[in-house]
């Protein structure tokens, strides 16, 4: 955790320290420092929100090029469903499949098609009587990390099942060494084309000690103009989608949990909502549910910050090309429907990180917080941002724990200026 | 007393879309003092049950909450109607709330009985006409 690799940065050269980002930074993971922004690697959960607000367009994710993937003999790209709903008139998923393949990749594996065998099994591991209910979705990483960093008491409630990525990294895997035997695993080189960064940390990261079969991440935004002057229009292309309405409804928020045909679900979206109902599970004040599922973008998946289209205007073109496609295309096969099989879960789920602990001792936890309620009393309350820290309550914190100076506040500053000016006026009249 | 940590909340009684608030901060309170996940949540449920009560009942009130190293205790106290028969009160699924309380989901009769279950010790103060003091302790 400690040496968790993220894929938000900050270009120090543009960022001129406005305190933008620091206000709606969801964790309070940004200071200002020496004018410009510094982010908090333990606390930062790679949502992207700082990129969405940074008027200076300072903060970037990091992702991988193209070109990244030229050490590969057997290229694959895994599109996630997001991209489908990029793009004008678009009627056919095989143009953007056919597309991929012209710009380099020698073979696409759809997300949704795994996603679609990975809902599948969530309906048959829901009727399991061992589990913690309501179930929260494992696939969107931020929503991972954040209960890992806030909600401790739910990191067991995630189902431990991989996110379709995984499911289709692993598939287009298998396909590649059926499909040429003569490739070693070293050969094959899987990469995820992500509407969001978080999805590139995930990759690089793990989850527990689950490394990810994922061997790079591109952002949908980064090849978006390659891909569209690659894709043709025409009638002879090779059908390659294999993917239903349930696979491709996974890029919008509540397509995952419809999937699972039980109405005891929940879905919420935007970081801000997501964090209102992780604390209302907390406190046991929801009616009772079978399946929570939880984006940290607005919309789901189509809010993702790495994406070129609107959300709502990409989950509207998404409905149009679902229309007439079935249901499902992907089904488990008969004798493994009993049981979800091995490969398909976490080799284990992360547990509690207490990032927000303020010493290893209670009793020096308990004498940092006093003097912090102590301090807080003393500023003004305003929450300015101006010392660098997004509220007063988090100001007073980080000067308990020594990470900032009183005098870093510039009303309390200046009022100490006013008084001390005041007061030298009183003894220059001297009278 | 020195050794002892206290938060202060008005619970208000006109808002009750932002009731739960105090639970939510004392919440991450806890966690900065390295308090175990599964203590939080009691501490949690039962704060928040008790405003909740407060919000439906007695038209807000106040929370204190004491930290020491070997417990947490919670004191909420009303200017309410009071609670007439306690023992009724506390019976699973008896409640004097209002329909259009329970409409929103509140109101079940579960409120006092799950404060009672997630905490290890709670006393009811209660006077009607005068108010309603609910003391709980959750051991660390």
């Amino acid at each position: 955790m400690n040496n968790y690799e993220h894929s938000v940065y900050l270009d120090v050269q543009k960022c001129i320290g406005c305190t933008t980002c620091l206000r709606h930074c969801p964790t309070q993971a940004i200071r200002i420092k020496d004018g410009h922004a510094v982010i908090n690697e333990r606390r930062c959960i790679d949502c992207g929100e700082c990129i969405k607000i940074c008027p200076k367009k300072a903060k970037k994710a990091v992702c991988n090029k193209l070109q990244d993937m030229d050490g590969f003999k057997w290229k694959i790209a895994l599109p996630a469903p997001t991209l489908y709903g990029q793009f004008e008139n678009m009627d056919d998923v095989d143009y953007i499949l056919d597309g991929l393949l012209k710009i380099g990749f020698d073979d696409v594996f759809e997300v949704s098609t795994a996603a679609e065998l990975v809902s599948a099994y969530t309906r048959i591991y829901l009727k399991r009587k061992d589990i913690k209910k309501p179930v929260i979705s494992s696939a969107c990483p931020v929503v991972l990390r954040l209960i890992c960093l806030r909600f401790p008491s739910l990191t067991d409630n995630i189902i431990p099942m991989l996110p379709p990525m995984e499911i289709a990294a692993m598939m287009a895997r298998d396909k590649a060494k059926a499909e040429h035997p003569e490739l070693s695993d070293e050969d094959i080189g899987v990469c995820f084309i992500s509407p969001c960064p978080a999805k590139a940390s995930y990759v690089k990261n793990g989850f527990g000690s689950y490394k990810s079969r994922v061997d790079k991440v591109i952002s949908i935004s980064d090849i978006y103009f390659q891909l569209i002057n690659a894709m043709e229009h025409t009638d002879n292309i090779k059908s390659l989608s294999k993917s239903g309405m349930i696979g491709i409804g996974w890029a919008s928020s509540g397509g995952e949990a419809t999937a699972l045909f039980n109405d005891a679900y929940l879905a919420a979206d935007g970081i801000d909502n997501v964090n209102r109902v992780l604390d209302q599970i907390e406190n046991d004040n929801i009616p009772p549910l079978e399946y929570i599922e939880l984006n940290a973008c607005t919309g789901g998946c189509v809010g993702g910050v790495l994406t070129m289209q609107n959300p709502f205007i990409a989950k509207a073109k998404l409905q149009t090309l679902r229309r007439y496609l079935p249901v499902s295309q992907n089904f488990i096969p008969k004798e493994q429907e009993g049981e979800v099989p091995a490969d398909y879960f976490f080799s284990e789920m992360p547990t509690y990180y207490p990032i927000s602990r303020l010493s290893a001792s209670m009793s020096e936890s308990m004498r940092m917080m006093s003097e912090i309620q102590t301090l807080r009393k003393e500023l003004p309350g305003i929450d300015c941002g101006a010392c660098g820290a997004p509220t007063c309550q988090a100001f007073a914190e980080d000067v308990v724990k020594g990470n900032a100076n009183l005098s870093d506040c510039t009303i309390m500053y200046r009022s100490q200026l006013l008084e001390y000016l005041s007061s030298k006026d009183d003894t220059s009249d001297g009278k | 007393m020195s050794d002892l940590l206290t938060f202060h909340f008005d619970v208000d009684g006109d808002d009750f879309t932002s009731a739960g608030q105090a639970s939510v901060q004392i919440k991450k309170n806890l966690r900065q003092l390295g308090i175990a996940p599964d203590t939080i949540r009691r501490v949690s449920i039962a704060m928040y049950e008790g405003e909740i009560n407060m919000v439906i009942h007695a038209g807000g009130g106040e929370a204190d909450v004491t930290v020491s190293e070997t417990y947490i205790e919670i004191v909420l106290k009303d200017q309410g109607p009071g609670i007439a028969n306690i023992e009724q009160a506390m019976q699973e699924g008896f409640s004097t709330a209002p329909d259009a309380i329970r409409s929103l989901g509140f109101g079940a009769g579960m409120g006092l009985p799950n404060m009672k279950r997630y905490t290890d010790y709670m006393n009811i103060e209660s006077e009607v006409g005068v108010g309603t003091t609910i003391t709980m302790r959750v051991n660390i």
